[in-house]
C-alpha cells in the first residue's frame, strides 16, 4: 500500500486554467476553522478523490453563508452575505454544490432560491449514498462489522429536509450492528446548537440540551455515536467529555467511518 | 294503515320556532365571524395560495387521514375516531335543519343507500366518540398529563377544556337517544325506519314497555336538545380553543408548503440590501410609495394573517411543547404559549384597532407583555414542534420573526450573537479567523492507494 499526496483543487486556479469542475465542494465555516471538523473535512475529501469526483473548493474566497445571521434575527446581515455569495457563485459558473454542514445545505437548497441563487445542492450523504447504490463507493463489510453504532439526526437534514434514510443506508452497509435511539427520525431531539444557538450560552433552565441528547445515546450501549454535521459533532463530543465518556465512546461523522472503513 | 301519531297539534309553528333560532344561531355566528374578519384585516400578507391540488392532497392526508396525531398512536386513534364521527354525524345535522325548516322528516331519505350510510355510521360513531371524550374528560380531570400542564394553561383553558367536551358528550348522547326514540316509536308503528341505526335498534329493543308517545317524546325532546346544542356549541367554539374544530381544517389546507427548513425571504430587505450593494439601481427601482413598515413582528399586527389563522387553531394539545428541547430542559420557552400568546395578544389589541384603526397604540405589545425575550432566544429552530403539530402549525416562524423584530428595530440580541455578526461582517466567518486560514485543513492531505 502507499500513500499519495493530494491537492485539494481550487476553484479560482481551475477557472483560471479554463477547467470547470462538476461540484463545488462547500467546506463551510466549522469545516475550516473547527480543530475537530478539519478531520471530517479531510476523511470526507479523500474519499471524493477516491471516488474521482470532478470537484473545487473556494479556499479563501468562501464565506459564511449566513445562516446564524439569519436565524438569529439579522436578515439584514444574512442577505448581504447571501447576495454577495451568489454573485461570486455565478460568476464561477457554479451548478452543483455539495455540502457537508446541513445548515449550509438547507439554506442553499431552500432559501438562497429567493434572492435568485439557484443551484443543484447535494448533501454529502445524499452523493455518497448514490455511489454506495451506483457500486462505485464499495465497503469493506469486515472492517467495522464488530462496531456498534447509532445515528443522530441532525435537525436540518431529518425534519428540515426530510433526509432521514440516506445516512441509515450507509451505516447499515459497514456495520451489521446499527441501533436507534429512543427518539429517532423526525422524533429525534436536536442537539442544542441550531438557530444560532452553537453561539450563545443557553438560556437558564435546568438541563443542557446536548446532555440530555448524549444520555440519550449512551442508553443504547453503542460504541460509536455517528453524527452528520459540525454543530451536533461539538455538542455530542461535549456530552461525552461531560460524562466522562470520551475514552470508550466515539462521536465519528459517517465520513470518518466510511473513510475508516475503507482503510483511505 | 294506522295514522302515525302526531306530536303537534300544529306542526307550522315548530318550523317558525325553529327558523327564528337558526336565525338568531348565523346571526350571532355572523357577527363573531365579521369581527374576527375585521382582525384579520390587521395582520399582514403571507406566502401566496397556490398549487390547489397539493393542498388538496394534504388536507386529506393530514386533515381527514389524521396522519400528524397518529404520531401518537393511542391517543391518537380516539381523536381520529372523534375527527371521524363529526364527519359523518355532520350530515344527519345538515338533514336535522333542513327537517326543522320544511317540517319534513328525514329529508335525506330518497339518497337510500347513501341515506342509511350516514345514519347508520352517524349511530355508531355517536357511541365512539361518546366514549372518546369520555377518556379525554378523565384525562384532563383525573391524569395528571404532562403536556395539559405549563405556566400558560391556566384555570379558563382547562375549564373551557372541560366545557367543549362536556358540550360533545352531550350532543352524543342526544343524538342516541334520538335515534332510540326514532327507531322506537318507528317499530310500534309499524312505519318504515328510514335509514339504519344499529345501536340505536339494540337500545330501542332493550327499554321495554314504552309507549309511541314516550318513544316519539324521546325523540322529539333529543331533537331540540341536540339541534340547540349544536347551535350552542358553534357559537361558543369562536370564543374557545375548540375554534379548532372549524379552522384546523382549513389551516392545513393553507400550509406552508416548503420544507420545514425554510425561512420566508423579507423582500422589504431584498429591495434595501440590493440599493446598498447596487447603488445604480437606486434610480431604476420603483419609489416606494408605501410607508416604511415595521420589520418582523413587534406586535399582533406585524403577524401575517397566517400566523393568526394558525393561533386560532390552537387546540393547546400540546405536542409541540412536549417535544421542544427548550422546554423539556426546563427553559421557558413553549411553542404553545406563543400561539396562545398571538391568539390572546389579538383578542385584547383588536376591539381597540377596531375602534381606533390599526396604527392606535396601547402602549403594550407582543413582545415583552407577553411574550419575554428569553423565550424567543431559547429556540434552537429545531422544527420539532411544527412537525409534530396535528393541524400544521408552524411555530418556529412567528419565533424567528420576533427574533427580526428584537434585532433589526431594536439592535436587540443576546451579546454572543451580537459578536457573531460583527465576525460574519469582518471576517466572513461566525468566528474570528481569518480567511486566509481557510484552506488548511487540506494540508499535508494524503490518502492510501492500494
Amino acid at each position: 500500500m502507499t500513500t499519495l499526496k493530494i491537492d485539494i483543487p481550487v476553484m479560482a486556479d481551475l477557472f483560471a486554467r479554463g477547467e470547470r469542475p462538476e461540484y463545488l465542494f462547500w467546506v463551510g465555516c466549522a469545516g475550516a476553522f473547527d480543530d475537530r471538523y478539519k478531520k471530517v473535512v479531510r476523511a470526507f475529501a479523500k474519499i471524493l478523490v477516491h471516488l474521482k469526483v470532478s470537484f473545487a473548493v473556494l479556499g479563501k474566497e468562501e464565506t459564511c453563508t449566513g445562516d446564524p445571521a439569519r436565524r438569529g434575527g439579522n436578515e439584514m446581515l444574512y442577505q448581504m452575505q447571501a447576495l454577495q455569495l451568489i454573485e461570486r457563485l455565478k460568476a464561477y459558473e457554479v451548478r452543483k454544490i455539495i455540502t457537508i454542514c446541513p445548515h449550509c445545505y438547507n439554506i442553499f437548497k431552500n432559501e438562497y432560491p429567493d434572492l435568485d441563487g439557484k443551484f443543484e445542492v447535494i448533501n454529502y450523504l445524499q452523493l455518497l449514498n448514490k455511489y454506495a447504490e451506483e457500486g462505485l463507493l464499495k465497503f469493506d463489510p469486515a472492517s467495522l462489522k464488530n462496531i456498534t453504532v447509532t445515528y443522530h439526526d441532525p435537525c436540518y437534514l431529518g425534519r428540515a429536509n426530510d433526509i432521514y434514510d440516506e445516512p441509515r443506508e450507509l451505516i447499515g452497509k459497514m456495520t451489521g450492528r446499527f441501533v436507534e435511539m429512543k427518539r429517532n427520525r423526525s422524533f429525534a431531539l436536536c442537539c442544542g446548537a441550531g438557530g444560532a444557538q452553537m453561539f450563545k450560552e443557553a438560556e437558564k433552565g435546568d438541563k443542557e440540551i446536548f446532555i440530555e441528547r448524549t444520555e440519550e445515546a449512551l442508553n443504547t450501549n453503542a460504541e460509536v455515536i455517528a453524527t452528520a454535521c459540525p454543530f451536533c459533532m461539538t455538542m455530542i463530543t461535549d456530552g461525552l467529555k461531560y460524562k466522562n465518556k470520551e475514552e470508550e465512546i466515539k462521536n465519528l461523522d459517517i465520513a470518518e467511518l466510511i473513510a475508516m472503513s475503507l482503510n483511505l | 294503515m294506522q295514522r302515525p301519531y302526531q306530536l303537534h297539534e300544529n306542526p307550522m309553528s315548530r318550523q317558525i320556532i325553529f327558523a327564528v333560532t337558526l336565525l338568531v344561531t348565523i346571526g350571532a355566528f355572523a357577527f363573531t365571524v365579521s369581527r374576527i374578519m375585521k382582525y384579520f384585516s390587521f395582520t399582514r400578507p403571507a406566502f401566496p395560495i397556490r398549487d390547489p391540488g397539493k393542498r388538496f392532497n394534504l388536507m386529506l392526508k393530514v386533515a381527514f387521514g389524521q396522519t400528524k396525531i397518529f404520531r401518537r398512536p393511542v391517543i391518537g386513534f380516539f381523536h381520529a375516531l372523534v375527527f371521524w364521527g363529526f364527519c359523518v354525524i355532520l350530515f344527519g345535522s345538515l338533514e336535522m335543519v333542513i327537517d326543522g325548516l320544511s317540517g319534513s322528516e328525514k329529508v335525506f331519505k330518497f339518497l337510500g343507500p347513501v341515506h342509511s350510510f350516514f345514519m347508520a355510521s352517524g349511530d355508531v360513531f355517536a357511541v365512539l366518540v361518546a366514549v372518546s371524550i369520555i377518556i379525554f374528560l378523565s384525562r384532563r380531570l383525573f391524569f395528571h398529563i404532562k403536556r395539559f400542564e405549563g405556566p400558560e394553561m391556566k384555570h379558563r383553558s382547562h375549564i373551557d377544556a372541560a366545557t367543549a367536551l362536556t358540550l360533545i358528550l352531550l350532543l352524543m348522547v342526544s343524538l342516541l337517544t334520538m335515534n332510540t326514540g326514532y327507531v322506537g316509536s318507528k317499530s310500534i308503528s309499524g312505519e318504515e325506519i328510514a335509514g339504519l341505526y344499529p345501536v340505536s335498534a339494540i337500545f330501542a329493543g332493550a327499554v321495554n314497555g314504552m309507549s309511541e308517545k314516550s318513544f316519539l317524546l324521546m325523540s322529539e325532546i333529543s331533537w331540540w336538545v341536540h339541534i340547540l346544542l349544536i347551535f350552542v356549541f358553534a357559537n361558543y367554539l369562536p370564543y374557545s380553543k375548540h375554534f379548532h374544530v372549524f379552522m384546523s381544517v382549513p389551516n392545513v389546507f393553507l400550509s406552508r408548503l416548503e420544507p420545514l427548513g425554510k425561512m420566508t425571504n423579507m423582500d422589504n430587505i431584498t429591495r434595501e440590501v440590493k440599493l446598498m450593494l447596487n447603488p445604480d439601481t437606486a434610480f431604476s427601482a420603483p419609489a416606494g410609495d408605501t410607508p416604511p413598515e415595521r420589520f418582523g413582528i413587534r406586535d399582533a399586527e406585524d403577524a401575517t394573517w397566517k400566523n393568526y389563522f394558525e393561533s386560532l387553531s390552537c387546540t393547546e394539545c400540546g405536542r409541540c411543547t412536549s417535544v421542544c428541547p427548550a422546554n423539556i430542559t426546563g427553559k421557558k420557552l413553549s411553542p404553545r404559549k406563543i400561539m396562545m400568546d398571538l391568539r390572546a395578544r389579538m383578542k385584547e389589541k383588536g376591539p381597540l384597532m377596531v375602534e381606533n384603526g390599526r396604527d392606535y397604540s396601547d402602549n403594550r405589545s407582543l413582545i415583552r407583555d407577553y411574550i419575554s425575550e428569553e423565550e424567543l432566544w431559547a429556540c434552537t429552530t429545531c422544527n420539532a414542534c411544527t412537525k409534530e403539530c396535528p393541524v400544521n402549525i408552524n411555530q418556529v416562524s412567528l419565533i424567528l420573526d420576533m427574533r427580526r423584530y428584537l434585532v433589526l428595530e431594536e439592535a436587540s440580541a443576546p451579546g454572543e450573537l451580537k459578536a457573531v455578526f460583527n465576525n460574519i461582517e469582518n471576517n466572513g466567518a461566525p468566528w474570528q479567523y481569518s480567511s486566509e486560514d481557510r484552506l488548511n485543513w487540506a494540508k499535508d492531505l494524503e490518502i492510501n492507494v492500494i
